[in-house]
């Protein structure tokens, strides 16, 4: 089994975000970057696959080369080959199209991407990539077996989940649920000394349009202090809730 | 031309969402100067649709449909717009309307911006305020594609009642074998229990309840108010409850009308996953906990002692007023 696994270079979760340029960029100044963690959870899945199945895992990305330290995170944590599509990821329609000509020309049985990144929320490349590789696609998914060609997944549905089965070749949306948070992995000396002799292939990208721009950005609205109500006092609570913000 | 909208329903009943997006839909029209159209699959009577907006109604009855089925049901949504010829097209921001939406986006070539907070603020150049990192900001994105797709907010536009007749046909999309790749084997949801997507209010507890076996007071509160229980990182990861409770960055987001945080410090990721609840309550003994820089109202004091205090003056509160 051939799986490639998609990664986006992310701010770290604990990022606070401010915006630059009269507030037409996201400011990358002092941010750590990051495996988006949606991807993670993925990426930790294929590890899986390759140690109990024997699968071969390529993870890519779209980005120029300030993102190689995150796509070497990734080969230090166990995958075998990467490839850099050198672009900026403009919207999920055009990173979409780059990854299915990856997906395409690699001949993959299973692509994984995160159910959305953190920074941009698109939420659409897994399921672009899907449609365009004509494969079938679960999105949010939450477990994943595969057994030769079948698959069997679980995805998250609203209040619940939802069992799934499907064939290869499929592309999943990953997210927190399809790996237990301890089972993440933070790479070890040897990972990344193995992680610099392996393939990091730089392709360029092909022509495909974007079909979104984010023209600004803006913080939200700072918010007014606290009303505080005294632990002995939960009426106040209760009213309050009732007449001043009138949600009970 | 028509704005197209895609309208979910469960057992036959619309859902919330559904409104929200017929009413957001029809303000697109307005400003377009189109009507709306809305697409309903296995609905039951799809006429209450009219009342937010939506002048017509294409209404899909397959025993095929009758499982949740993205590749599927996008088909039969593309086909609606191709037959109406409709350019923008309205979805909400359910599990289901999102993973349908890639594949909708894929099969009409067209720019999709999901998780949209207000009415466009112009529609040429076609722009809209969404969130962004996850909550911590707002873009203003526009959508240069020809055809257009809008996921719409949780709670953010709001329902608003366009009394319109709606009048309602039959459709019968063309479906191949193609669009049926995954099959729905089981369906595990809790029923009668309002879920975090769909609630007007959810109460939330983390690690300062000390463990799983005191949830009991989160259950009676959320019981009272009608409220989904969510909890904090911690807690999932802990297995005190289960991963499909978590909220924040990484978990779901919450944009319901009454937030209540009960021993919950207010981590970053945790803040900005919540963020877009309209009214915060934060029970929490520590006075300094990040918290309470975010919320509304706060109550400093052992979550023990306020959760049961709160559970009883609600009961009195619900007598008196019901």
């Amino acid at each position: 089994m051939k799986i490639l696994v998609c990664i986006s270079n992310v701010p770290d979760t604990t990022s606070k975000i401010n915006f630059t340029d009269g507030d037409t960029k996201f400011d990358t100044n002092g941010v750590q970057f990051v495996i988006n963690p949606n991807d993670e959870f993925g990426l930790t899945r294929a590890m899986w696959f390759k140690e109990k199945q024997g699968a071969a895992v390529h993870v890519a990305t779209v980005g120029g080369a300030q993102t190689e330290p995150t796509i070497r995170k990734a080969l230090a944590i166990g995958a075998d080959e990467a490839i850099r599509i050198n672009a900026e990821p403009t919207d999920g329609f055009f990173v979409a199209r780059q990854l299915a000509e990856v997906a395409k020309n690699g001949g993959y049985d299973l692509v994984i991407a995160g159910r959305e990144s953190i920074d941009y929320n698109g939420g659409m490349v897994p399921g672009i990539l899907a449609t365009l590789l004509g494969m079938n696609f679960v999105n949010t998914c939450i477990g994943l077996e595969i057994d030769g060609s079948n698959a069997t997944a679980i995805r998250e549905i609203d209040g619940g989940k939802e069992t799934i089965g499907t064939s290869l070749p499929l592309v999943i949306g990953g997210q927190k649920g399809l790996v237990e948070e301890s089972d993440l992995r933070i790479p070890n000396m040897r990972g990344i000394m193995m992680a610099r002799k392996k393939a990091l292939n730089v392709v360029e990208p092909i022509d495909a349009p974007s079909m979104t721009a984010d023209s600004s950005f803006e913080k939200p609205a700072a918010k007014g202090p606290v009303k505080l109500v005294d632990a002995s006092n939960i009426d106040e609570l209760v009213n309050l809730l009732h007449n001043e913000a009138k949600v009970i | 031309m028509s704005v197209l909208v895609y309208t979910e329903s469960e057992k036959g009943n619309f859902k919330k969402s559904a409104f929200e997006a017929v009413s957001y839909a029809y303000e697109v029209a307005r400003q377009l100067g189109e009507t709306v159209t809305a697409v309903a699959i296995n609905a039951g009577d799809a006429s209450p649709l009219g009342t937010y907006g939506a002048s017509k109604v294409l209404h899909i009855s397959n025993d095929q449909l009758s499982n949740f089925n993205a590749y599927a049901y996008a088909t039969a949504i593309a086909a609606a717009a191709t037959l109406e010829n409709a350019k923008t097209i309205i979805v909400s921001s359910s599990a289901d309307s999102k993973y349908l939406s890639g594949i909708l986006a894929a099969k009409l070539n067209a720019g999709y911006v999901p998780n949209v907070v207000a009415a466009p603020e112009s529609t040429a150049p076609f722009k809209v305020k969404r969130t962004a990192f996850s909550n911590k900001g707002f873009a203003h994105t526009e959508i240069t594609a020809d055809t257009k797709i809008i996921g719409v907010s949780n709670n953010a536009f709001g329902i608003v009642e366009n009394a319109t007749t709606a009048e309602v046909s039959d459709f019968a999309p063309d479906l191949t074998d193609g669009d049926f790749g995954t099959k729905s084997l089981e369906v595990d949801k809790v029923v009668g229990k309002a879920t975090i997507a769909d609630a007007d209010v959810v109460v939330s507890a983390g690690r300062g309840l000390k463990g799983p076996e005191n949830w009991g007071m989160v259950e009676e509160l959320a019981d009272i108010l009608g409220a989904a229980t969510a909890c904090s990182k911690p807690v999932s990861d802990l297995g005190w409850r289960p991963h499909g409770e978590h909220v924040g960055q990484t978990g779901k987001p919450v944009a319901s009308n009454l937030y209540i945080a009960i021993g919950i410090s207010g981590a970053i990721q945790h803040l900005a996953g919540v963020s877009a609840s309209k009214t915060k309550v934060v029970i929490n003994n520590d006075p300094e906990a990040p918290f309470f820089k975010a919320a509304d109202y706060g109550v400093v004091g052992d979550a023990f002692e306020v959760v049961p205090k709160l559970i009883e003056k609600l009961k009195e509160f619900k007598a008196q007023n019901a």
